[in-house]
């Protein structure tokens, strides 16, 4: 095997990583507020949609970016309401904005499938991506995939060394007590679940004007579930979240490089890889022992602080 | 003004509840339209009330109904027992393959053996899928939400391999879908030239079974226990597992039947778009049912209609299709929304001073069933 195929096999594991990562980071974060929100694939597809209609018709990637990451952030203002103020169940209501997202990206896409627009320009960065071997996948990314190694950097600090991350996580554990401290359980929440939805929204932005960029119905294909996985994968870790973001990556891209090895198969059967890998990384973690005293102790419990 | 949370749930609100989302559906959908500038009544009008004018819209609602009844009537057991399976879409996807498969083998054959095999396979294949999902719920403890819902993908991805391959008719151009199938495999039509088959009987009389269970048997008694408490379950001493087990089997069987009554009913063939979300509509349908068999069948005939209105506002209004989803997701989020009178009541006076007794308890959790 040659260097150049190595390469490209790590550039494309990158890229396809992107998403992933924005979205799980996201999500881990609200996870560790005590908050299921299983509307990901609903808000990528926000972000998605919106990002696109804003690229296009300002013909601004900035304005695109952008309104990807409010979309998202507004879109889960929804969940918030309902599943944080009027405390129903995480689980519909996360389904609902699964649903009302992938029927509201439809609706408001339709005029706009087909069309193209120039996507995101990679920029290597000069000297570094001439390193052999990781050079390229690392430094001749655009601007998106440095922006995730960026949020990765600064969630990774806030989460571990920070008074935020530790009143985040305190909430996660035992709101109650968190709230008796003085802390605003339900402002903690509210925060912690629109910072989920933005990076969701960014995820969107990112398949729509850089993965490929154009808007097509459902083109999250399944993404925020992967990424609801991956957390569980990475036990509410952030660095593991990273290391299971690029291991999804590879599984999903290994057609592109069986095919690229000269093997036929059916581009279908292999489509089937990364849903597969899912469940089986589900399955070793959960073989693992103690995998479920992992997660944050209120998870997707409702919580309401007596007036 | 303030909220305050009631002593006890309201059964008046958890029955208003839907009716309430539904009027904020409509109001709220008034305003969409408005929005995009068609007039609010008229095209409410031709969304909810047009599609089923005709004795044909009728016929053509209860084409839609059947499946999404199907499918949630299996799912109204699982939810009751909060066992979330999502996989009815999976499920049903895989019933239809296999049904579609034996079907085009069957082509041949005459007899009435024939149909009741089609039906056999294709709702074992529709418990086999749900079967992998428990199997991996009850031995690996992988949570049902994600399995379910990743087996979605994998089936939706077997059908367009089975579609593009093995099963791609040699006389179709090329086209990716089957041979029709032969007359014998489909079910048969109730009457005229009308599309309703003789599955909505079977999706009528599962509604009815599963009401007996839940009210009548030791099963249906379990599986409301294990929904209200699974640690209580534990210990009334009745087997988790093999609850979770049934439930999942039966609902597989069930979104395994809508698969069969869609590919060997309306549509006659396997294509490549046989998901139209039925089993994601159906979760929707089970919620604003109540988990109530009846509840559901109300449900699933408002749902129902919503497939039908987006159809009917694309070819007179000019609107996208998909704005079917955005009803049916405001739906369920006004019906979440509502739900919070259950628990909590709006009271106009005064706050008074706390209770003595709840000074030491600054806070408290509001836990639903």
């Amino acid at each position: 095997m040659s260097i150049d195929i190595i390469e490209n096999i790590l550039f494309a594991t990158i890229r396809t990583g992107t998403p992933l990562l924005l979205v799980a980071l996201g999500a881990m974060i609200s996870e560790r507020s005590g908050v299921l929100n299983l509307g990901q694939e609903g808000m990528i597809l926000v972000g998605a949609v919106c990002a696109f209609i804003g690229a296009y018709t300002t013909d601004s990637l900035l304005i695109g970016v952008a309104s990807g990451l409010a979309s998202g952030a507004l879109f889960s203002l929804i969940f918030a309401v309902i599943a944080i103020s009027l405390v129903s169940s995480q689980i519909a209501t996360g389904l609902a904005l699964t649903i009302f997202g992938t029927g509201l990206s439809a609706f408001l896409g339709v005029d706009y499938v087909g069309l193209s627009i120039d996507g995101l320009d990679e920029w290597p960065i000069p000297l570094l991506h001439d390193i052999p071997v990781i050079g390229k996948a690392f430094f001749a990314q655009d601007i998106l995939v440095y922006g995730s190694f960026a949020l990765f950097a600064a969630i990774y600090y806030v989460m571990s060394r920070t008074r935020v991350g530790l009143i985040i996580r305190a909430v996660g554990e035992n709101p109650g007590v968190a709230h008796s401290m003085g802390y605003r359980v339900l402002l903690v929440r509210y925060a912690t679940v629109m910072f989920g939805g933005a990076m969701a929204g960014l995820a969107g932005a990112y398949l729509s004007l850089a993965y490929t960029p154009m808007w097509t119905e459902g083109m999250s294909a399944g993404r925020g579930w992967i990424a609801l996985a991956l957390v569980v994968f990475a036990s509410w870790r952030t660095g593991r979240v990273l290391v299971g973001a690029w291991l999804f990556a590879f599984a999903s891209i290994l057609h592109l490089v069986l095919q690229g090895f000269g093997y036929d198969i059916s581009p279908n059967l292999l489509g089937m890889l990364p849903y597969l890998a899912t469940i089986i990384a589900l399955v070793m973690m959960m073989q693992r022992a103690g995998t479920a005293q992992l997660a944050p102790r209120s998870l997707g419990q409702p919580y309401y602080p007596q007036k | 003004m303030r909220i305050e949370a009631r002593p006890t749930p309201s059964h008046t609100m958890r029955y208003l509840s839907p009716l309430l989302a539904l009027g904020l559906t409509l109001i709220t959908g008034a305003a969409l339209f408005a929005a995009l500038g068609k007039a609010p009544l008229a095209s409410l009008h031709a969304f909810f009330i047009e599609p089923v004018s005709t004795v044909y819209g009728l016929s053509e609602l209860f084409v839609k109904v059947t499946p999404l009844l199907l499918c949630a009537t299996g799912l109204t057991l699982c939810f009751r027992a909060k066992v979330w399976n999502i996989g009815a879409e999976g499920q049903f996807v895989f019933g239809a393959l296999i049904a579609g498969a034996v079907s085009l083998q069957l082509a041949d054959y005459q007899g009435f053996w024939v149909l009741p095999v089609v039906i056999a396979s294709g709702v074992l294949a529709g418990m086999a899928w749900a079967g992998i999902a428990a199997i991996l719920l009850t031995r690996f403890r992988a949570h049902e939400i994600l399995t379910t819902i990743m087996l979605n993908y994998i089936a939706i991805q077997l059908l367009l391999w089975s579609v593009h391959g093995p099963l791609k008719s040699p006389s179709g151009y090329n086209f990716p879908e089957s041979e029709l199938f032969s007359p014998q495999t489909l079910l048969p039509t109730l009457w005229g030239q009308y599309r309703v088959t003789i599955a909505i009987f079977i999706a009528l009389l599962m509604l009815a079974v599963i009401w007996t269970v839940l009210n009548r048997t030791l099963l249906g008694y379990q599986t409301r226990v294990m929904g209200e408490n699974r640690q209580a379950a534990r210990f009334a001493g009745f087997n988790g597992n093999r609850l979770i087990w049934i439930l999942l089997l039966f609902s597989g069987g069930m979104a395994g039947m809508a698969g069969v009554s869609e590919v060997n009913g309306p549509v006659g063939q396997l294509t490549t778009n046989l998901a139209l979300g039925y089993g994601y509509t159906a979760i929707i349908i089970v919620f604003m049912g109540r988990m109530h068999p009846l509840g559901v069948l109300l449900a699933s005939l408002l749902l129902g209609l919503t497939y039908l209105g987006g159809e009917n506002a694309q070819m007179t209004l000019g609107l996208p299709k998909s704005i079917t989803g955005v009803f049916q997701g405001l739906l369920l989020f006004f019906l979440l929304a509502c739900d919070f009178l259950i628990s909590h009541r709006i009271v106009l006076a005064p706050i008074r001073s706390q209770h003595p007794n709840l000074s030491n308890t600054p806070v408290r959790e509001v836990t639903r069933s």
